[in-house]
């Protein structure tokens, strides 16, 4: 105690050098970050396109973008809610299986039950696609599955399809084949946080358990799930908001049109749809509003996590 | 007795079977999809067309040529823009997330509390939030196509931030700084030679994913780069995929990708131990 006592005391003529340190950060923030983000708020009150040549505004319009993104009075837009929806969904699909595989692997890996070995290999494999190009590993699905891809191919070849199956041009497939990279592209990156989580707990815990008799079954539940909760809701809240911004699987999957009939439109690709050509910055600003709140929610979930952890 | 520990080890043997199964098969399902990606780069563009092989054919160095020579994309130069953006995103965001870190946990300012918890709050925004207002922004002062604008953003990087402030919380004693204050070192030598020194594991790690992840990046690159000489590979990539029907040759876009892909694969094969043991060392403290 007194020792810390010094040291803050001695410190405080260095207060300065403080702001140096932290000056660049919050600067470049500023600048790049901050107004942007200022500007786009501003923008969200204003329609701001461009329609061939001519720029169409600024002109304020007060709530006008946010009623159109709700569909509240205009035709021809889609209502935000479908691809709210979508996102949600589109990460569910991928999310659940992940969870529920990555959480299999992890008691696998730190089982000293089944004490698997080759741990350093598994984990390897199943963490890289993780730090494959989304963009790419999605174009190779796109070719995998096109009507004249090597997986219709196959089907036919085999005589399990008669006919080529468009894959990219139906709900189900599209929606299973996004879930599917997702799944493959997250699930190893999962399974090594909750492992990690695991490891973490004291182990006399599972040792006195097994003392005890119970049945691995009630371990699970009773130690091991409560225990592991905090990293659990923080991989978990973390995964969401990777989620909200899903953008490069299904864009290049459906060649940005969210393929068929916007069924696999994200909030992302959707915002992005406005930055194209119609340059629409009111819109895209009222869109980046609603993704702001959403994850400033989903943000306030994570920090309450993180600092009840460094408690 | 002796009958029960026998059941149970036929047990153990059984789940044993069933959970490497499962991993063998999951480990094939992540290896599988890179080697079809190989496999397709040896192809040509017929031979993708007419049907689906395990095997490598000859075309590979044709399929290169061809997509080295392409009008639309110029590999070389997509690949040096793509590493140039990597590799200062990379070093600026390292830098100084570790000198940010290092100023509100070393010194006492009035501001230090506030400015650590501000910058936990805005870890969890998506760059994609402040997209429009920066896409505006560049259109208004002609930063479009200009390299440097994708690069000086990361010196803000909040979950680096994050990330070296728990590692020096760990590693860091203040009465190293002290020390090196008594001998008299100034604040910014000893930032950078004594402190730099000791994150280094840290420093790696994040470099790491912050090259991976910008040489990855599709959203921002694609909004502001259009002309040739700046386009990064994610880019060119999606070029050559929407090339007309006549120029439209899949042997060279399965080349470009694989060529975009390799980088990573080498740095993470070299690297797989220290990047997994990354995943988890700053995500939570445990």
């Amino acid at each position: 105690m007194e020792k810390k006592k010094n040291i803050q005391k001695k410190s405080i003529s260095y207060a300065k050098w403080g702001y140096i340190f932290i000056a660049p950060f919050f600067i470049i923030y500023a600048i790049f970050t901050l107004y942007p983000q200022l500007l786009t708020v501003y923008n969200s009150f204003f329609e701001y396109y461009r329609d061939g040549l001519t720029v169409i505004g600024p002109r304020f319009v007060g709530f006008e973008n946010y009623k159109t993104l709700f569909n509240l009075n205009s035709a021809g837009y889609v209502p935000i809610f479908k691809f709210l929806g979508n996102t949600i969904w589109l990460w569910v699909i991928g999310a659940l299986p992940q969870f529920v595989i990555a959480m299999m692997l992890a008691l696998f890996f730190t089982s000293t039950r089944l004490n698997i070995k080759g741990q350093q290999f598994f984990k390897t494999v199943i963490y890289m696609p993780n730090l494959i190009m989304a963009s790419a590993f999605s174009m190779l699905f796109f070719a995998l599955f096109s009507q004249v891809g090597p997986i219709n191919q196959l089907l036919i070849s085999s005589g399990m399809a008669s006919q080529p199956i468009n894959f990219l041009g139906m709900q189900v497939t599209v929606q299973s084949l996004i879930g599917l990279m997702n799944f493959l592209m997250w699930f190893g990156n999962t399974t090594i946080l909750l492992m990690a989580g695991i490891q973490g707990i004291d182990e006399s815990l599972f040792e006195s358990a097994r003392l005890d008799g119970s049945t691995s079954t009630q371990v699970f539940f009773n130690i091991t799930m409560p225990l592991l909760m905090p990293i659990f809701i923080y991989v978990f809240i973390t995964s969401m908001i990777g989620g909200i911004q899903m953008f490069d699987v299904p864009q290049v999957l459906t060649n940005g049109y969210g393929i068929p009939d916007n069924t696999s439109t994200t909030m992302i690709m959707y915002l992005n749809n406005f930055l194209g050509i119609s340059k629409n910055y009111g819109m895209a600003g009222a869109v980046s509003v609603l993704l702001f709140i959403i994850t400033a929610i989903l943000s306030s979930f994570v920090f309450k996590s993180i600092n009840s952890n460094n408690k | 007795m002796k009958d029960i520990n026998k059941s149970a080890q036929i047990k153990l043997t059984i789940s044993r079977i069933v959970v490497y199964a499962i991993l063998i098969f999951l480990s094939f399902l992540c290896l599988f999809f890179f080697y079809l990606m190989f496999i397709n780069s040896t192809r040509s563009h017929a031979q993708l067309q007419g049907g689906f092989t395990l095997i490598p054919s000859n075309n590979f160095f044709t399929n290169l040529k061809n997509a080295w020579n392409d009008s639309d994309i110029n590999i070389p130069v997509g690949m040096k823009n793509s590493f140039v953006v990597a590799l200062l995103s990379g070093l600026l965001t390292t830098y100084f997330s570790a000198l940010t870190a290092y100023g509100t946990y070393v010194y006492n300012f009035k501001l230090k509390k506030f400015a650590h918890l501000f910058i936990l709050a805005i870890m969890m925004i998506p760059s994609q939030v402040s997209a429009v207002g920066f896409i505006q922004l560049a259109f208004k002062y002609g930063l479009t196509n200009k390299l440097w604008v994708l690069i000086v953003p990361s010196i803000a990087a909040p979950a680096v931030y994050f990330y070296m402030r728990q590692y020096l919380e760990a590693t860091l004693p203040l009465e190293m700084v002290e020390a090196a204050r008594i001998d008299g070192a100034n604040e910014f030598k000893i930032f950078n030679q004594v402190v730099l020194p000791i994150m280094k594991p840290a420093i790696a790690v994040q470099m790491i994913f912050s090259f991976v992840g910008s040489w990855n990046n599709y959203f921002m690159p694609s909004l502001l780069l259009n002309k040739p000489n700046v386009k990064t590979v994610p880019v060119m990539i999606a070029t050559l995929r929407s090339a007309d029907y006549s120029k439209f040759d899949m042997g060279k876009v399965y080349m470009l990708m694989l060529m975009a892909i390799l980088p990573v694969m080498v740095i993470y094969v070299i690297l797989s131990k220290s990047i997994i043991k990354g995943v988890t060392s700053g995500s939570v403290k445990g």
